[in-house]
């Protein structure tokens, strides 16, 4: 398969980005999006260190030799495109591409990482942006800063337990339903798409999943207000939007965290905001 | 023994006393000089984020140190299947010894017994644990936890979230962290990489890591410093290993005098998704809890193989009489169950004879066709749903109405720095806990044992073994950063990072890295010849002096460079599988994961050699161009007969 991809480049955080174009050619539909991605790095990396062999080999891609390519190389265009990945299973949260317009691209319920190439037309045009939101700062191309979700994680997205001072697991027991909602709500993989994708930038869905998944378990239920309250005014002070319910966060969830639990983080909210 | 750094430092007396023993033993450190002393960790998986957590409650200065952005992303978050623990909530006889004996057994009695006993006393505390974080656990109907088995075990006595138990996991220790730094007690420093280790007067005392983001070069010091940072898998390309997991911080203690554990006892795990073509970086698992209810096979016919391979019938469609489960044939008390080492090496086995099922043919089959006429598609779907989801997205195939394709992959490293009792390696004040260390695994890691491992060491064992080290440091001021030995190691990694960015060569790190791990998977990989071994210690020495002379890092030092990392992890790469390769020669025998094939029996099963082989390798780092050296740490069993593993009856 053919593509032609259009990404977004930016040196560092200081610098003004700008859209570069490439080709790439000789891609497996079995290939990943992140794999495709490699590919056309290795091309880069080629490209720069035998500019004449790779000129021989070059089909027309834009600035692959000569002056063109002298140019390409001083705007940094030749050098390889930094992204943030590592597990490469769905599961870690570091990748963190806006694909066509898409927080992880066309597909859904799959993060980039398990897009694969076979879910793209031969010969289109791809565009690759970094995350987009302010709470989100550009470190390099693809690459955003994210320390944000950690500070709220540090803000209150725990369980205030020591070590070696619990009772036995099966002390408590907890309704199967409970449990497994919990699941559902705990399996947010904290990648971001849904600060994204919303159009206010809230980190409302990725709060209420940890909120609404601690509230339902008799263990995290004792702080569950004040985690609430924690959680949502650090989001706030850290330049996050506030929630207007577009859902869209939910769409773009690549584990489809429901916003159901935006509704359990409002009411423990709202508990907190009554007795203030 | 004659070796007076190689001691290990088990307790006297009963195997079921030594770890209370040496707890009493420890000298506590008063609250009052805890707040004076200071603890690098280094990786933030299950061992360093719940060793940093829980040493930060106990009131110490804790830095952390991750290389990715956030310390939720180490690759403990994709541990699938689960937890073991001695809890015996299924009735089934399953206890604090049992544990013990499957995970020694387990590993082919090259673990230290005296650790594993201590690792399955702990684990019924970190279930504990877990679930007063608020670990989703999965349950039963009357609200008790669930429990599923796992192989190598005959009881049920693994817990699990879903298929995402290593997240959950991560995640509660990763609130624990959170909860630390927030307190003040734990500071974070991700994205960042350690480089080296920081000696004085031969103690561990601080480290030099890269700032990821900028490329800045900082150093960092304190009393002890604890290395979490998982394995080396990474050494053969292709893996299940995380994109960036790598064994350079490890590396670097090695080369400043740490002894380095049994390095040839790598795991191929049996599960995980054949490899699809040459583009590929990394290899995808399928947990270990799908052989549960899955059942592995080939055709009993060539023909069928050959029609299955040209696309012209379906796997579904070979009657019942026509498929070998060759697990369940030549394991019949074990079946699918039966441990990694094995059920890899069968699958090899049956491939090398003909019988792969896929156009390269290196895959078998994983059928779940009995299990849904037994339970159902929903109750499948419920145990195991987001695996199917995740094999039909990266195959195209609905695992629900035709079998899985898998092949075996590496997955592990049970050898690490070699540590003692109290998880200190040879080097005073510098500790390794889970992956990163040799001691509870032996040559074969059992299912759902990471997990625990990783935990037990981090919550619950160098917490407290460090005080005894850290008892003796109340008096020594804080670590002075600008002493002349991080002078020295900060020019080391200046020059080394100069030295790359100068060879200006042709090939990419990535290119250089996959002709390593072909050689690794080719020559140390699942079947060991001494033959081949040598020609790997050739290759690996070529390759790697084609690197220091043909290798093109793209940009620029400092700033956020990926190009950078990749070429600073495959340089100590090399090293690593060079060590890898002259344990595995050394080791004349097979066990575990480590096959030599030279060793085996005429039913082609591993041949141990106890007389000669009965203990852990630790090589000592002499110089570069210089052979290491081995020292061997014997390993003594009070509590368990020796035996030949048998999962046939």
């Amino acid at each position: 398969m053919k593509f032609t991809i259009k990404v977004w480049r930016q040196k560092n955080a200081k610098t003004k980005g700008h859209f570069e174009t490439y080709k790439v050619d000789n891609i497996s539909p079995d290939s990943s999006f992140l794999e495709m991605l490699d590919i056309l790095n290795d091309q880069l990396v080629h490209q720069n260190s035998d500019p004449v062999a790779f000129s021989k080999g070059c089909e027309g891609g834009e600035a692959c030799s000569g002056e063109k390519y002298k140019e390409a190389k001083a705007a940094g265009k030749a050098l390889p495109i930094s992204f943030d990945h590592d597990c490469r299973e769905g599961i870690c949260g570091a990748c963190s591409l806006y694909i066509n317009g898409r927080a992880h691209g066309p597909e859904n319920e799959v993060t980039t990482c398990q897009l694969f190439m076979r879910k793209f037309k031969d010969g289109s045009t791809i565009t690759i942006e970094p995350w987009r939101s302010a709470a989100f700062p550009v470190i390099k191309d693809l690459v955003v800063d994210r320390s944000a979700l950690d500070k709220i994680m540090q803000a209150g997205g725990f369980v205030d337990v020591r070590t070696g001072a619990a009772q036995d697991a099966n002390n408590i027991p907890i309704p199967k339903e409970k449990a497994d909602e919990s699941m559902d709500a705990a399996s947010c993989i904290g990648c971001g798409a849904c600060v994204a994708t919303c159009k206010n930038g809230s980190a409302m869905l990725f709060i209420g999943a940890r909120v609404s998944s601690l509230a339902l378990l008799p263990q995290g239920k004792v702080e569950s207000t004040r985690r609430a309250m924690n959680m949502i005014a650090k989001m706030d002070e850290l330049g996050f939007g506030t929630c207007t319910n577009t859902r869209a966060c939910e769409m773009e969830c690549p584990k489809h965290v429901s916003v159901s639990h935006i509704a359990r983080l409002n009411r423990e909210f709202l508990k907190g905001w009554c007795k203030k | 023994m004659s070796d007076t750094k190689l001691i290990s430092h088990i307790p006297d007396g009963p195997l079921s006393e030594k770890w209370k023993k040496r707890k009493a033993e420890i000298k506590v450190v008063s609250p009052a000089n805890k707040r004076k002393l200071e603890i690098i960790v280094v990786g933030t998986g299950l061992a360093g984020a719940s060793a940093a957590a829980s040493l930060g409650e106990m009131g110490y200065n804790v830095k952390i140190f991750c290389i990715s952005d956030s310390p939720r992303r180490a690759h403990s978050i994709a541990a699938q299947g689960g937890i073991n623990a001695a809890k015996n909530y299924q009735n089934d006889n399953d206890s604090i010894y049992r544990l013990f004996v499957d995970t020694v057994k387990g590993g082919d009695f090259r673990s230290r017994e005296a650790n594993v006993y201590r690792l399955a006393e702990v684990s019924n505390l970190i279930i504990d644990h877990c679930v007063a974080q608020g670990v989703p656990f999965a349950r039963e109907y009357g609200g008790l936890l669930a429990n599923r088995s796992f192989g190598g075990a005959q009881v049920s006595r693994t817990f699990y979230a879903r298929g995402q138990t290593g997240q959950q996991l991560l995640l509660g220790a990763y609130a624990s962290l959170n909860k630390e730094i927030k307190n003040g007690s734990v500071k974070s420093y991700p994205r960042h990489e350690m480089l080296d280790l920081v000696l004085i007067n031969g103690q561990a005392k601080g480290i030099i890591a890269r700032n990821i983001a900028t490329g800045e070069i900082e150093r960092f010091g304190a009393h002890a410093v604890v290395i979490a940072t998982g394995g080396y898998g990474n050494v053969y390309f292709l893996s299940t290993n995380a994109m960036n997991s790598n064994g350079s911080a490890a590396w670097q203690c090695y080369k400043k005098g740490a002894y380095f554990g049994n390095p040839c006892f790598a795991q191929i795990h049996p599960t995980c998704i054949p490899v699809h073509g040459t583009q590929q970086c990394k290899l995808t698992l399928m947990s270990e809890s799908l052989r549960n209810d899955g059942r592995i096979w080939v055709p009993k016919k060539m023909e069928d193989v050959l029609k299955l391979r040209k696309g012209e019938i379906k796997a579904s469609q070979i009657p019942e009489e026509d498929r070998d489960y060759y697990l369940e044939r030549r394991y019949p008390a074990f079946g699918n169950l039966v441990p990694r080492d094995i059920a890899s090496r069968a699958a090899k086995e049956r491939c090398d004879a003909g019988y792969g099922v896929n156009e390269t043919g290196k895959a078998v089959f994983l059928d779940f066709k009995t299990a849904i006429e037994r339970l159902g598609e929903d109750k499948i779907r419920e145990r195991y749903g987001n695996l199917f989801q995740m094999y039909e997205e990266i195959t195209d195939v609905n695992a629900y109405k035709e079998p899985m394709m898998i092949y075996p992959a590496i997955h592990y490293t049970m050898g690490g720095l070699w540590v003692d009792y109290d998880l200190q390696t040879t080097i005073p004040g510098l500790f390794a806990i889970g992956e990163a260390n040799f001691s509870d695994h032996g040559g074969n890691r059992l299912g759902a044992s990471a997990l625990m491992q990783g935990l037990a060491d981090g919550y619950f064992i160098l917490p407290y073994t460090i005080g005894g080290y850290l008892a003796k440091k109340i008096q020594e001021p804080k670590t002075d950063i600008n002493a002349p030995e991080f002078d020295e190691a900060e020019k080391a990694v200046k020059d080394r990072i100069a030295k790359l960015f100068a060879i200006k060569g042709k090939k990419s790190p990535d290119e250089i890295h996959k002709e390593l791990g072909n050689i690794m998977w080719e020559y140390v990989g699942m079947g060991r010849t001494e033959e081949g071994l040598k020609k790997a210690i050739v290759e690996i020495k070529r390759l790697k002096e084609e690197f220091w002379k043909n290798v093109y890092v793209s940009g620029e030092n400092g700033e956020f460079n990926q190009e950078l990392e990749k070429a600073m992890r495959l340089a100590d790469f090399f090293e690593i599988g060079d060590l890898m390769a002259r344990d595995a020669l050394n080791r004349r025998e097979s066990c575990g994961g480590h096959f030599r094939e030279e060793m085996q029996t005429e039913e082609g099963e591993a041949k141990r050699d106890d007389e000669n082989f009965m203990y852990v390798s630790a090589w000592e780092y002499k110089g570069e161009g210089q052979e290491p050296e081995l020292h061997k740490e014997p390993l003594v069993y009070e509590g368990i007969k020796v035996a030949t593993r048998n999962y046939k009856d």
